[in-house]
């Protein structure tokens, strides 16, 4: 009989389980552990208390990048002496426990979810775990890639596993190809805006269909960074062509024989014919609209020909959500997107600040200024990007355009930084939350594609990039 | 980690949907290196005014609920990030158990790892609890893990599911690291196979 058809999440999973007790239980290997500042100080101080090493060091990987300043001076001084204080605990204990690091000097510090990819750590049909929810990123190589919180941090590095059960499989496919102008960020969020953000609760979704095959990795990473705002577990989508061209040759990357070995495996990596999806969602490329973010929820989405919608036009506890956030947002029923203004643009963050998205931003602006008074900052998801932008002359361009120019780090995604927005400042984001609070408290966020975001801060209000001359 | 086994407490209703982890607790108290000391800020935006008075409306800050030890919340809690200190800030104010009709699968988890509770009813049943709720300190509601069972003041008992893994570590307070350690021998055998298969991992 031949075996039952897995899907590309059957097949990760199978080829990671330790250990599998009567109810389910895993214990799941880890190939790549990646860690930050914020959500790693508690679990090395556990390994401290208890006597425990990093088991596996060689596959674990550091780099501050929430709390980091992302102006010049910061490699000699951080201000602030509490985030000061969780930089030095990463530095101490990536020297302590002998991990790969990457210090703020060096020019390949970045988003942690940048750096992975961008080094070759990465790499298709690995499991890869992260103190942080946005690690879904790495999904995009098909690898099982998903957040774990601190104390799942400090169980990774004693053991190299987690405890895990099996997530159901969901797919999402994407079916037709994108009409100009619309992005993969509009991918995501479109997704996100038809299944709610508890849509994915319990799954690891396979983005596939051929508006995903036509994505650029840059554009994969997009998609599958915002799993987690529709509730996933993970996001996965099949490596091919496309992913392997992108490994080939970065640093931690197989070669030579080794690269053949990796690559045989790798091309075994897709859902097979007839695997089964406990959940479904179709959308059609042809569909999808450039689209923005209204409330306070990734799933409060709608094009941006759209208005603000009524509260009561929603169902149950969301009427009360709806008026929560339209009253955090300063916004009223029936308002064209189009006409609200904003007064900050933000451009970075592990959705989309790698150099695809500074391209594309750069592409609307050059030539052009961001209208007077508003505030605009460019903040490249790791040192190497922001090289690789200055080479390209894209710097000079967000610089022309009066764009703040900043150093590599999460910034005023969650504005852990000193970069924050001010009560009732709206912003126009590249990043994956619109939380109240989350850009600063008080900020407003609205939440949309590099393309999208650029031409924003030249007209000062929600732009669509389709009319956008 | 502290066993939870049963429980009767006060209830805190929260029934917005999607409260997310920046809420429970924002990102300004990220910047601790140690898991104690959240709970003054748990809920810190919607507890305080900026200048740090207590906003009377929210319930923690009201008379009924100070001492609250449960929360009744509304549909999707605890989505966002993955952040600890989460659940952290929840047990330093003294919440041992969190009821609601779905969590999200992150926070979810942690808070087994933390001593707390999550408990999944159906929305028939989290809307009785968040009535009792809303009497405060006058209706204190059970809960008790190994029978599996939430009971509303006036005694209507829910049965809920939980992981038994998950359901036998937390009534024992067991240490996840110290059971896992046990396997070792397993883990040494996988990584001599994986390296085997998968040499460039
Ligand atoms: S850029 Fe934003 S979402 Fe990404 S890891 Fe940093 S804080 Fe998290």
């Amino acid at each position: 009989m031949a075996a039952a058809p897995k899907t590309l999440y059957d097949k990760i999973w199978d080829a990671h389980v330790v250990h599998q007790a009567e109810d389910g239980t895993c214990l799941l290997y880890i190939d790549r552990h990646l860690v930050h500042e914020v959500t790693s100080p508690q679990a090395f101080e556990g390994l401290r208390l208890s006597g425990r090493k990093v088991r596996a060091p060689e596959k674990t990987i550091a780099v501050p990048d929430h709390n980091v300043p992302t102006t010049p001076g910061r490699e000699t001084h951080i201000d602030n002496e509490e985030s000061r204080i969780q930089v030095e605990a990463l530095d101490r204990n990536a020297r302590d426990f002998g991990i790969h690091y990457y210090p703020v000097s060096d020019i390949r510090q970045g988003i942690v979810h940048i750096v992975g990819p961008e080094q070759g750590w990465t790499l298709p049909g690995m499991t890869v775990v992260c103190g942080d929810s946005h690690t879904a990123t790495h999904g995009a190589f098909g690898a099982l890639a998903h957040g774990i919180g601190t104390s799942e941090v400090e169980h990774v590095l004693a053991t190299q596993t987690l405890i895990q059960k099996k997530s159901k499989n969901m797919k999402v496919e994407i079916t037709g190809s994108l009409k100009p102008g619309v992005t993969a960020k509009d991918i995501t969020l479109s997704v996100i805006g038809a299944t709610g953000t508890a849509g994915g609760n319990g799954h690891v979704i396979e983005y596939c269909g051929q508006a995903i095959r036509e994505l650029s990795m840059e554009g994969r990473m997009t998609v599958c960074n915002m799993a987690i705002e529709g509730g996933a577990r993970a996001g996965l989508i099949a490596p091919d062509e496309t992913t392997f061209a992108y490994i080939m040759g970065r640093p931690h990357a197989p070669k030579g024989a080794l690269w053949e070995a990796a690559m045989a495996w790798w091309r075994t990596l897709y859902s097979d014919e007839g695997a089964h999806f406990d959940k479904v969602v179709t959308l059609r490329g042809e569909d999808i609209a450039p689209v923005v973010t209204w409330g306070t929820s990734p799933e409060d989405v709608l094009p941006i020909t759209g208005v603000v919608p009524d509260p009561e036009s929603f169902t149950g506890g969301k009427v009360e959500a709806a008026r929560r956030s339209l009253d955090y947002m300063g916004l009223k029923p029936g308002m064209r997107l189009q006409d609200i203004e904003i007064d900050t643009v933000f451009i970075g963050s592990c959705t989309n600040g790698r150099i695809e998205d500074l391209r594309a931003a750069a592409a609307v602006l050059k030539g052009r200024r961001k209208k007077e008074g508003l505030r605009a900052m460019v903040v490249p998801g790791s040192g190497l990007v922001r090289k690789q932008a200055e080479d390209e002359g894209l710097a000079q361009i967000f610089i022309d355009a009066g764009f703040e120019w900043r150093l590599a780090g999460c910034s005023m995604c969650l504005a852990m930084n000193p970069d924050q927005l001010s009560p009732g400042e709206r912003c126009a984001a590249t990043s994956n939350r619109n939380f109240e609070g989350r850009q600063g408290r008080g900020g407003r966020t609205h939440l949309m594609s590099p393309a999208m975001a650029a031409a924003a801060a030249v007209t000062g209000r929600l732009t669509d990039i389709r009319t956008f001359a | 980690m502290t066993p939870f086994t049963t429980l009767t407490g006060i209830a805190a209703p929260m029934p917005l949907v999607n409260i997310d982890t920046d809420m429970i607790i924002p990102k300004q108290f990220l910047k601790t290196i140690k898991r104690s000391g959240l709970g003054r800020n748990l809920f810190d935006e919607m507890r305080y005014t900026p200048d740090g008075a207590e906003i009377p409306d929210f319930v923690l800050n009201q008379p009924a609920w100070r001492k609250a030890e449960i929360l009744v919340a509304g549909d999707n809690f605890g989505c966002g990030s993955s952040r600890e200190h989460a659940p952290w800030a929840l047990l330093d104010f003294g919440i041992r158990c969190v009821i609601s009709t779905s969590f999200a699968d992150i926070f979810y988890n942690n808070c087994f790892k933390n001593g707390i509770l999550p408990v999944v009813l159906p929305q028939d049943a989290v809307d009785v609890l968040m009535d009792d709720a809303r009497k405060g300190a006058n209706a204190r509601i059970t809960v008790d893990l190994g029978a599996q069972t939430v009971t509303s003041s006036d005694g209507r008992t829910f049965h809920f599911d939980v992981d038994p893994f998950k359901k036998h570590c937390l009534m024992n307070g067991l240490d996840d690291i110290a059971l896992t350690l046990e396997k070792a021998a397993a883990i040494d055998s996988f990584e001599k196979k994986a390296a085997a298969a998968r040499p460039w991992v």
